[in-house]
C-alpha cells in the first residue's frame, strides 16, 4: 500500500510539473489548415462524398466510372478548377455518415441528395450552396397490395433509412394523420430495398426521385407503384463545410452557370461558337469573354465554357442523368417554364 | 488486485536511504522518467482537447449536450418502454441502451446454456454427437460474425408474409414480420404475482441455506423442496386466485397489413439474437471443454470411491474445479457478445449505437454521440466484469 500511495504522490507531482512546462507551446498550435479551396488546389483533386449507388444520382457504371447528376456536379468543380473532369475522388457516403465525413474534412464537398434545413445549415457546421433538385418524400409498395394512397398505410412496416430528414417526416407524417406503422430502420441503402423488396415491410419511403432510381432498377419496375402523396419539401443540393466562403461561392456559382446557360439556349453543341459568336450581353457574360466573372470566383474566366461544353446546361445533365429513371422536370423545370429553378443575375 | 496487497508477492524492499539529488540515484532517475512520461501523456491529451474544441468553434458545429432534451422525432420499432417520436432523445437513447441489455441479457444466457450443452456434447462417448459439436464449433467460429448476422436475416426475410404466415402450433405464426406468440392480457393481478414469487424463490434459497447449516450441524439431510414448493408456486397460486384468477387470451390475428395482439419477435432481434448465441457458444463449449479436461480423471475415481453417485461427483467435485478454469475466460465471451451486439446497425436492430448514431447525425453533434456509445458499452461491460470477478473470487481455490 505504502509503495502504490508514493507511486502515486510521484505521478500527481509529474503531472503538475509537466502541465506548467508543455501547455503554452501546445496551445498556440494552429488547430485548422488554410482554407478549402487552397487545400484543394494544392491536393490537386477534389474529393467528392457521393451516395453509395442511386442510380441516376450516383453510381458507378459497368467501367467503374462514377456516372448521375450529383457526380457531373462533383466534376463541374473539377472542370472549373483545372478543366479537366477526371480530377475527382469519389467517396460513397450513407446517409448516417456522410456529415460526418464532411465535418471531418474526408470529403471536400457533398453532393449526395442532401437536404437543405435550418439545422443543418447552422449547428451541423455546413454552407447549402443551393437547390439542384426540388424533391419531396413519398411511399413505394408494391401493386399486388392495391394501396392507392398513403393515408391506407395505417398499420403497415414502413422500410426507412436512418439519420435522414426521411425518417424524421415520416414520424410527423404519421402523428398528424393519426396513422400507426412499425418502422424498420437500416442504415444501407442495399440492405433496405432488399428489406422492402424481401417483403419485410409493406411499404418503402424516401424521396421520389430516390423511389423512382430504386423502381427503375428493379428487375421488373411495374410491380412497384409510387404513390401520389407528396409528404414533404425536400430541397437537395450540394453543401460544404462552413468557413471557406471562396469555395462555397464558387460551388453555388456553378449551379447558377448551368440553370443560366439552360435559360439562355447555350448547350453542350453551341456553347464553344457561342463563346466566339454570341453577342448577348448575358452570354457573353456565362462565357468569360466580358465581366471577369471567372476571376471574381478564382477560377478561368471561361469556366462555364469548359463546363456546359463537357457536361451540358442543366436541363441536360438533367435528361441525360435522370429521364431514363422516369424523372420528369416538374418543379425541376426553369422558372421562366413554369418550374422553380431560378439563377440569381450571372453578372 | 493489486500486487501489494498479495502476500506472495510482497519482498522486504530495499533498505531506506536519505535521497540523493543526482543522476545517479535510481531513485531520482525514477521520479525524472515518470515525471516525463506523466507530462507527455497529458500533453498529448490536451492538445487534441484544444484542437477538437478549436476546431468545433471554427467549423461553427454545436457542441454540449443540451441536445437531449430536444425531440428526437426518430421511429423505433421495438421499445422496452413506452416511446414516441415526440419523446426526447435521451428517452430515444435510453431505449437503445435497453434494447442492447436485452439482446445481451437474453444471449448471455441462452449462449452460456448452448455452450455448455455443446462442450459437454464434445467429451461424449457418442462418436457421432462428439464430432457433431466438432464440426459445429470449427465452422462457427471460423466465419464472420457479421456474415452470419446477414444470413440469418436473410433468411428469416425469406419466410412468408403475413397473409401467408406459418403457423405451426396454435396461435404462433411465423412470418417474415416475425414471430408472433400469444400472450395473456396483462394485468396488475400479474405483477403481484410475479412478486410473490420472487419473494418466494428468495425466501426458498434462504431456507435452503438454513437446512444446510443445520445439517452440517447434525448430519441429517433435509428435504427443501416441499417448503420451496409452496413458496415459489402455491402462494403465488393463491395470491392470483384472490385477484380472481384473471386470465384473457390474447391470440395474435390478421388484421389490415400485419398482425395484432400478442407478443412480436421481431426478425432483427431474432437473427442478431440467433447470430450472437451460436458464434459465441462455439467458443464457451472449447471454455467448458478445457474447464472439464482440466480435471484430473483420478479425481472421478477417488470420489466415486467414496461412494458417491455420478452427478453428485460432477456437482460437487468436478464442477467447482472446472469452474476455476471456466470462469475467467467467460468474461470475456460475455464482454464479446455484449460489444459484438452493436453489430445490430447492419440488420436494422436499434440498439444504443443504431440509435446514438442517427442522433449524432441528425444533431450533427458526433463527438458527443460517440462518447455516449462508448460510456454505455463501457458501462455494460466493467459491470459484467465486476459480477464476473465477484463470482470468480467466490469460486476460487479456498485453502484450510
Amino acid at each position: 500500500m505504502k509503495a502504490l500511495r508514493l507511486a502515486m504522490t510521484r505521478a500527481v507531482g509529474g503531472f503538475a510539473l509537466a502541465a506548467t512546462v508543455t501547455l503554452p507551446v501546445l496551445a498556440q498550435q494552429p488547430a485548422v489548415s488554410g482554407p478549402t479551396l487552397d487545400t484543394i488546389r494544392q491536393r490537386g483533386t477534389l474529393i467528392c462524398g457521393v451516395n453509395t449507388g442511386l442510380a441516376g444520382f450516383a453510381q458507378p457504371d459497368s467501367q467503374g466510372v462514377w456516372r448521375g447528376f450529383d457526380v457531373d456536379y462533383c466534376r463541374a468543380v473539377a472542370i472549373a478548377l483545372w478543366n479537366d473532369p477526371s480530377k475527382v475522388r469519389y467517396v460513397p457516403t450513407t446517409a448516417q455518415n456522410r456529415f460526418t465525413a464532411l465535418q471531418s474534412g474526408e470529403v471536400d464537398m457533398l453532393a449526395r441528395n442532401t437536404t437543405w434545413t435550418l439545422s443543418r445549415d447552422t449547428s451541423l457546421g455546413f454552407d447549402f450552396t443551393g437547390i439542384n433538385f426540388y424533391d419531396g418524400q413519398g411511399f413505394m409498395v408494391k401493386t399486388s397490395t392495391g394501396v392507392k394512397t398513403a393515408r391506407e398505410l395505417d398499420g403497415a412496416t414502413i422500410c426507412v433509412q436512418p439519420g435522414t430528414t426521411t425518417e424524421q417526416n415520416l414520424t410527423d407524417w404519421a402523428r398528424s394523420n393519426r396513422i400507426n406503422f412499425t418502422p424498420v430502420v437500416i442504415e444501407r441503402l442495399e440492405e433496405v430495398v432488399q428489406a422492402y423488396v424481401a417483403g419485410r415491410c409493406d411499404a418503402y419511403t424516401t424521396d421520389v426521385s430516390g423511389l423512382a432510381a430504386t423502381r427503375s432498377a428493379q428487375p421488373r419496375p411495374a410491380e412497384h407503384t409510387i404513390l401520389p402523396d407528396v409528404i414533404s419539401k425536400e430541397p437537395l443540393g450540394p453543401l460544404v463545410r462552413h468557413g471557406d466562403q471562396a469555395f462555397a461561392d464558387l460551388v453555388r456559382w456553378i449551379h447558377n452557370g448551368l440553370l443560366t446557360a439552360e435559360e439562355l439556349g447555350i448547350n453542350a453543341g453551341n456553347v464553344r461558337q457561342a463563346a466566339q459568336g454570341d453577342t448577348r450581353p448575358d452570354a457573353q457574360r456565362l462565357t468569360g469573354r466580358t465581366g471577369d466573372l471567372g476571376r471574381m470566383l478564382g477560377v478561368d474566366n471561361a469556366f462555364m465554357v469548359n463546363i456546359v461544353a463537357t457536361l451540358g446546361n442543366y436541363g441536360e445533365l438533367f435528361e441525360r442523368n435522370l429521364g431514363p429513371i422516369g424523372l420528369q422536370r416538374g418543379p425541376n423545370a426553369l422558372w421562366n417554364r413554369g418550374g422553380l429553378q431560378y439563377s440569381p443575375p450571372f453578372r | 488486485m493489486s500486487a501489494s496487497t498479495d502476500p506472495r508477492f510482497a519482498s522486504p524492499g530495499p533498505p531506506k536511504r536519505p535521497l540523493r539529488l543526482s543522476w545517479g540515484d535510481e531513485r531520482v532517475r525514477g521520479i525524472v522518467w515518470q515525471v516525463l512520461v506523466v507530462g507527455i501523456v497529458v500533453s498529448v491529451v490536451y492538445w487534441l482537447w484544444s484542437n477538437t474544441v478549436h476546431n468545433l468553434e471554427v467549423r461553427r458545429i454545436a457542441t454540449g449536450f443540451g441536445f437531449l432534451s430536444r425531440e428526437a422525432g426518430l421511429p423505433i420499432g421495438e421499445s422496452l418502454i413506452p416511446y414516441d417520436p415526440s419523446n426526447t432523445y435521451l428517452r430515444a437513447l435510453t431505449v437503445g441502451v435497453l434494447n442492447t441489455l436485452k439482446v445481451a441479457v437474453i444471449g448471455v444466457i441462452l449462449a452460456t446454456l448452448l455452450g455448455t450443452v455443446v462442450g459437454i456434447a464434445r467429451l461424449s462417448n457418442n462418436w457421432l454427437l462428439s464430432k457433431l459439436a466438432a464440426v459445429y464449433v470449427e465452422v462457427i467460429r471460423d466465419l464472420p460474425l457479421l456474415l452470419q448476422l446477414l444470413f440469418w436475416y436473410t433468411i428469416l426475410q425469406g419466410l412468408p408474409g403475413p397473409r401467408q404466415a406459418l403457423n405451426p402450433i396454435d396461435g404462433v405464426f411465423l412470418s417474415n414480420r416475425g414471430m408472433k406468440l400469444p400472450f395473456i392480457e396483462w394485468t396488475s393481478a400479474h405483477w403481484w404475482t410475479l412478486l410473490v414469487m420472487v419473494v418466494g424463490i428468495v425466501l426458498t434459497w434462504l431456507y435452503a441455506r438454513v437446512a444446510r447449516a443445520k445439517q452440517y450441524a447434525d448430519g441429517q439431510p433435509r428435504k427443501v423442496w416441499p417448503a420451496g414448493l409452496a413458496l415459489i408456486l402455491g402462494f403465488p397460486l393463491a395470491v392470483w386466485a384472490a385477484f380472481g384468477a384473471p386470465f384473457t387470451p390474447d391470440i395474435p390475428e390478421l388484421r389490415g397489413f400485419n398482425f395484432r395482439g400478442g407478443l412480436t419477435v421481431s426478425p432483427e432481434f431474432f437473427a442478431l439474437l440467433i447470430g450472437l448465441v451460436t458464434y459465441t457458444a462455439g467458443f464457451i463449449a472449447e471454455i467448458v471443454r478445457a474447464g472439464i479436461q482440466a480435471v484430473n480423471q483420478g479425481q472421478w475415481e477417488a470420489a466415486e470411491a467414496l461412494g458417491l453417485r455420478r452427478t453428485e461427483v460432477l456437482r460437487k467435485i468436478v464442477l467447482p474445479q472446472a469452474l476455476r478454469v471456466i470462469v475467467p475466460p467467460m468474461t470475456s465471451q460475455y464482454l464479446n457478445l455484449t460489444k459484438n451486439s452493436s453489430l445490430a446497425v447492419a440488420i436494422g436492430y436499434q440498439d444504443i449505437v443504431s440509435i446514438a448514431n442517427t442522433t449524432l447525425n441528425q444533431t450533427g453533434q458526433a463527438i458527443e454521440g460517440i462518447a455516449i456509445i462508448m460510456l454505455v458499452y463501457l458501462t455494460i461491460s466493467l459491470s459484467i466484469s465486476l459480477f464476473m470477478n465477484w463470482y470468480n473470487a467466490k469460486i476460487a481455490l479456498v485453502e484450510r
